[in-house]
C-alpha cells in the first residue's frame, strides 16, 4: 500500500516488485481513489475461533453452487414439452418424458463433465443449508444475534428460508419421479390452507396437477429470483458484519470494546482465501465420488406413479416427518374441508418454527431487559435456558426428520412403521420438554464448576500430610487465560414481581404484562449461579497461597534428590522383592 | 507287530477300538444317506418324486401345515397353491418358517434343488395351481429393458422402491429387496403373490410384461452406478446421512484445523 508520497520519500529503494505494485496501485488510486478504502479494509481485525468459518462454508459452498448451476444452464431445458427420450441411457431409450427430464438425463449421460458438475451442483447445495444450520447454533448458543445484531439475525433467517426455497426449486427441476411427488405434496400444502388455498395452487401451477407450466416457472424461480435475493442478503448480511464488527469469545484482553485477532490482510486472506479452495475441493471431490440424486433410476414424473422411500432432501426431511407422523385429523366446516392433517404439520407448525426463530432475539431482549450491546459471545453455559431452548429445538427438529426417513429406517433396522410413527407422535411432545430440562442442568452444573475453579483453583491431585496428620489436597489457581474466559461471565437479575396498586393507590395498568416478563425472566436468570465477586475471588486466592505455602517446603524436599535419598526417600530398591519372596515362603513353611 | 502286540492289553486300545468302530459306522451311514437321494433323482421318475416330496412333506411341514396340507390355524393350506409357490418359499429359505413373525424371512435354502424338486412335485400332485416356469418363459434375453422399466414403475415400485431396493410396509411387514432375486423367483412371486404381495396374474402382465420386469430388475442388479458411491440406492435419507457425517465432519475438521494453527 505504498503510496507517491511515501515511496518518493522512503530512503530505502524499493524492489522491483514493490515498485510495480506501488505503481499500479498509484495508478488505481489516482483514478478510483482505491487507496483510503484500501488502506482501512485490508488492515481490519478479525477475531480467530473455528466457529467463525461455519458462515464462510455456506458462503463458499453457495459459490460452487453459483458456477456449477451456470454450467447446467446451458443445458438444462426448462420446458414440460413430452419428447421421446433418445439419448444414451438404454432403459430408458424410447420413453416419453418431460424436455426438462430429457434434458436432465443428457447433462447426466452425454454433456461432457455434466454428471460431476450435476452432482456438484447438488451436493454443495445440501452442504451449503446445512452450513447455514450450523452457523445459526453458533450465532444462537454464543448469543451472537443480541444487540445491535439483531437484524443481521433476521436477515440470517431470511436467508436460510431462501435456501430452503432455493433447495426445494432446483430438487423439483428435474421432473423425474421422486420431485414430482415432492411437488405433488407441496401442492397439496398449498391447497390445505383454508379459502385461499385452491386458488393458491392454480396461481401457482396454472392448472390441474401437474399441468405445463409449473417446470418453467419454477425455473425463473430457481436461477433468477431467489439466487438473487440470496446474493442481495448476503451482501447486507456480510456488510452488517463488516461496519458491526466481529463478535469474539471471552479471552485475555477481550472485551466489549475491542477485536482482539489479526488483520484481514495477509492472515484473513490467506485463511480465508485457502479455505475457499479447500470447502470447492471436498464439493468438487464428494461429487465425484458419491451419487447424489440419481434421476435416471427414478424415471420420468407421471402423477399415478409413486416409489417406496420417496423422500425430500434432507432440509425438507423434518416438514415430510411432520406430515407423516400426523394423525388423521380433518374437520368440515361452512361446505369446506379443512384438512388439520396437512394445516397443522406443513403450514402452522413451520409458520410458528420460523417466527419463533426470527423473533427471538427481540423476545430474549424484552424478557431480560438487557438493552446494552453485546461484542464479547456468551458461553452456552453461561445462559442455561437459551441453550436449553436451542437444543429443546434441535431434538424437535431431529425427530421430526427420524419421522421423514421413518420407512427408511424401518427396513433397516427390522422395525414397525407403525411403532416408530406413534413413538415419535409421543416423543415429539415428551422428548424436548426432558432435552431442554437436561441441558438446563448441565449448563448449571457447569456454572458450579466454573465458580468453583474460581473460588478453590484446580484440584492438582497432589495430596500433602501436614505435620500434625491433617491430609489435604494441593488446589492451584486457574491460568490466566481460563481466569479471563471464566470471569467474562455477566450476570442478569431476574426483574422484580410488578406491584398491583402503588403507594399512592393507583392501580397498575400493565401489571399482567409486566407480571408475565417477570415470570420469564425468572424462568431465565432465577437459577442463574452467580459469579464471586472480586472480594470473594480475593478471599478464595489467599487461601490457595495458604495451600500452596504449606506445600512450598515439600518441593524444597524434592527438589533436593540427594538429600530425599540420603534420608532413605527411596520406597522400592532392587532387593525389596526378593525379601519379601523370602518372608512369605517362610510363613508357609510353619 | 511286536510293536502293537505289546501293547495290545493296554487300557487306550479299547477307547482307539471304540473310536474307530465309531468312525467306521458314521461315515457309512452317512455314505449311504447321501447315495440315497442321488438315486432317487437319477431314477427320475415323477411318481417316486412325488412320494419322496410326500416324506418330506411329513417331515418338514405338515406340522404347521397338517398331514393333508389343508392347512391349520399355524400355517395356510397348500391345496392348489401349485408348484411355483412351493419352488419360491422353499429355494429362497422362506420356508420351512425359521419363527413365527409377521412375514417369512428370506435367507439361505434349507432344502437342496432336488429336495425342492420333490416338495413341489408333491403339492403339485394335490391340486392343479402355478407350475415353475420353464427355462423359456423366464428367458428376458429379448425383452425391452426401457419397457420393463415402465412396468416396474406403474407395478412394483410402490413397494419395492425405484432402484429395487425394498421398502416398508405397515406393521414390521415390508417388500424385500430384488437385489439377489433370479428371473424364476420373480416369475413366481408374479404368479403366486407370495406375503403381501397381489398376484400379477398372466392376464394382469402377458409373459412378455413379465419378462420385460425381469430384463429391468436384472439391469438394476447389474447395472453400475455412473455417479460414483451409489450409498445403497435409497435416495436423500442416506444422502442426508453421509452429509451430515463424512461430508460435515470433513469441514468442521477442516475449519477447526484452520482455527488453530493461527494460534
Amino acid at each position: 500500500m505504498s503510496t507517491t508520497n511515501s515511496a518518493a520519500a522512503n530512503p530505502i529503494p524499493a524492489s522491483p516488485i514493490e515498485a510495480a505494485g506501488g505503481g499500479v496501485a498509484t495508478y488505481v488510486d489516482q483514478r478510483v481513489g482505491s487507496n483510503k478504502f484500501l488502506g482501512r479494509t485490508l488492515g481490519k481485525v478479525f477475531p480467530d475461533h473455528w466457529s467463525f468459518m461455519l458462515g464462510e462454508i455456506a458462503l463458499y459452498s453457495f459459490l460452487v453452487v453459483l458456477l456449477s448451476g451456470v454450467y447446467l444452464t446451458l443445458f438444462y431445458k426448462p420446458s414440460m414439452v413430452e419428447v421421446i427420450y433418445n439419448g444414451s441411457y438404454v432403459p430408458l431409450k424410447g420413453i416419453e418424458m418431460s424436455e426438462a427430464y430429457a434434458s436432465t438425463l443428457d447433462i447426466s449421460f452425454d454433456v461432457r463433465g455434466g454428471l460431476l458438475i450435476r452432482q456438484m451442483h447438488h451436493w454443495s447445495a445440501l452442504i451449503f443449508i446445512a452450513a447455514i444450520a450450523v452457523h445459526m447454533f453458533r450465532v444462537f448458543f454464543t448469543g451472537a444475534f443480541r444487540k445491535p445484531r439483531e437484524f443481521n439475525w433476521i436477515l440470517g433467517v431470511g436467508l436460510a428460508t431462501l435456501a430452503l426455497a432455493a433447495g426445494f426449486s432446483g430438487y423439483s427441476l428435474p421432473d423425474d419421479l421422486l420431485s414430482g411427488t415432492g411437488l405433488q405434496i407441496a401442492r397439496g400444502i398449498v391447497q390445505s390452507i383454508p379459502i385461499v388455498g385452491t386458488w393458491g395452487a392454480f396461481l401457482l401451477f396454472g392448472s390441474e396437477f401437474p399441468g405445463t407450466d409449473f417446470i418453467s416457472r419454477l425455473y425463473g424461480i430457481h436461477i433468477l429470483l431467489v439466487p438473487g435475493l440470496i446474493l442481495a442478503l448476503v451482501s447486507v448480511h456480510l456488510m452488517l458484519v463488516w461496519t458491526q464488527k466481529h463478535t469474539q469469545f471471552p479471552g485475555p484482553g477481550r472485551t466489549n470494546n475491542n477485536v482482539v485477532g489479526y488483520p484481514l490482510m495477509p492472515v484473513y486472506m490467506a485463511k480465508a482465501g485457502g479455505f475457499f479452495f479447500i470447502v470447492f475441493g471436498i464439493c468438487t471431490l464428494i461429487a465425484g465420488l458419491v451419487t447424489i440424486n440419481p434421476i435416471w433410476l427414478f424415471g420420468p414424473y407421471t402423477p399415478d406413479q409413486v416409489s417406496a422411500g420417496s423422500q425430500p432432501d434432507w432440509y425438507i426431511g423434518w416438514l415430510d416427518g411432520a406430515l407423516r407422523i400426523m394423525p388423521n385429523l380433518e374437520s368440515y366446516l361452512f361446505g369446506y374441508t379443512i384438512s388439520w392433517n396437512i394445516l397443522i404439520p406443513a403450514v402452522i407448525m413451520p409458520g410458528i418454527v420460523f417466527t419463533a426463530l426470527a423473533f427471538y432475539p427481540f423476545l430474549e431482549a424484552w424478557i431480560t431487559g438487557d438493552k446494552r450491546e453485546h461484542h464479547l459471545l456468551d458461553r452456552p453455559r453461561n445462559n442455561p435456558t437459551r441453550t436449553g431452548i436451542g437444543v429443546m429445538a434441535i431434538t424437535f427438529y431431529g425427530l421430526l426428520w427420524i419421522g421423514g426417513g421413518n420407512d427408511i429406517i424401518a427396513t433397516s433396522f427390522n422395525l414397525t412403521i407403525n411403532s416408530i410413527t406413534w413413538f415419535l407422535r409421543i416423543a415429539v411432545f415428551v422428548l424436548p420438554p426432558i432435552a431442554f430440562l437436561v441441558t438446563k442442568r448441565i449448563c448449571l452444573a457447569l456454572q458450579r464448576r466454573d465458580r468453583d475453579k474460581l473460588l478453590h483453583g484446580y484440584e492438582t491431585g497432589r495430596v500433602l500430610r501436614l505435620p500434625h496428620g491433617e491430609f489435604i489436597e494441593v488446589h492451584e489457581t486457574i491460568n490466566y487465560k481460563e481466569m479471563a474466559v471464566i470471569t467474562s461471565k455477566s450476570d442478569i437479575a431476574p426483574l422484580p414481581a410488578p406491584v398491583k396498586v402503588d403507594a399512592d393507590g393507583v392501580a397498575n395498568r400493565k401489571y399482567w404484562i409486566q407480571s408475565l416478563r417477570a415470570k420469564l425472566s425468572n424462568f431465565f436468570y432465577a437459577d442463574n449461579i452467580s459469579k464471586p465477586t472480586a472480594a470473594e475471588i480475593e478471599a478464595a486466592q489467599h487461601h490457595l497461597d495458604h495451600g500452596a505455602a504449606l506445600e512450598a517446603p515439600l518441593h524444597a524436599y524434592e527438589d533436593a534428590d540427594e538429600i530425599r535419598n540420603a534420608h532413605g526417600g527411596v520406597l522400592h530398591h532392587p532387593g525389596m522383592a526378593n525379601t519379601n519372596a523370602e518372608q512369605l515362603a517362610g510363613r508357609s513353611d510353619r | 507287530m511286536k510293536f502293537l502286540a505289546a501293547r495290545r492289553r493296554q487300557p487306550v486300545v479299547a477307547l482307539a477300538m471304540l473310536l474307530f468302530a465309531l468312525v467306521a459306522v458314521g461315515g457309512l451311514y452317512a455314505a449311504a444317506g447321501t447315495v440315497r437321494p442321488a438315486e432317487a433323482a437319477g431314477a427320475a421318475s415323477s411318481e417316486t418324486q412325488v412320494e419322496m416330496g410326500k416324506q418330506l412333506y411329513l417331515e418338514g411341514c405338515s406340522s404347521c401345515h397338517s398331514l393333508q396340507a389343508q392347512g391349520s390355524t399355524a400355517g395356510p393350506t397348500l391345496i392348489g397353491v401349485g408348484a411355483a409357490a412351493v419352488d419360491f418359499q422353499v429355494s429362497t429359505g422362506r420356508m420351512p418358517l425359521a419363527a413365527p413373525g409377521v412375514q417369512s424371512v428370506a435367507g439361505p435354502p434349507k432344502y437342496n434343488e432336488e429336495d425342492t424338486a420333490a416338495l413341489a412335485a408333491y403339492v403339485a400332485s394335490l391340486a392343479p395351481g402355478p407350475a415353475i416356469p420353464s427355462a423359456e418363459q423366464v428367458d428376458f434375453a429379448s425383452a425391452d429393458v426401457a419397457e420393463g422399466g415402465v412396468l416396474f414403475r406403474v407395478n412394483c415400485q410402490q413397494c419395492h422402491q425405484a432402484a429395487g431396493q425394498g421398502g416398508a410396509l405397515t406393521q414390521g411387514k415390508y417388500a424385500p429387496s430384488l437385489m439377489g432375486a433370479t428371473p424364476t423367483q420373480m416369475y413366481e412371486a408374479m404368479v403366486t403373490g407370495p406375503e403381501s404381495m397381489p398376484v400379477f396374474s398372466d392376464a394382469t402382465l402377458p409373459e412378455e410384461d413379465k419378462k420385460a420386469i425381469m430384463a429391468y430388475v436384472d439391469h438394476l442388479q447389474n447395472a453400475s452406478d455412473p455417479g460414483g458411491l451409489s450409498l445403497g440406492r435409497l435416495g436423500p435419507v442416506t444422502e442426508g446421512l453421509f452429509l451430515w457425517t463424512a461430508v460435515f465432519g470433513a469441514l468442521i475438521a477442516v475449519a477447526v484445523w484452520i482455527g488453530i494453527k493461527a494460534r
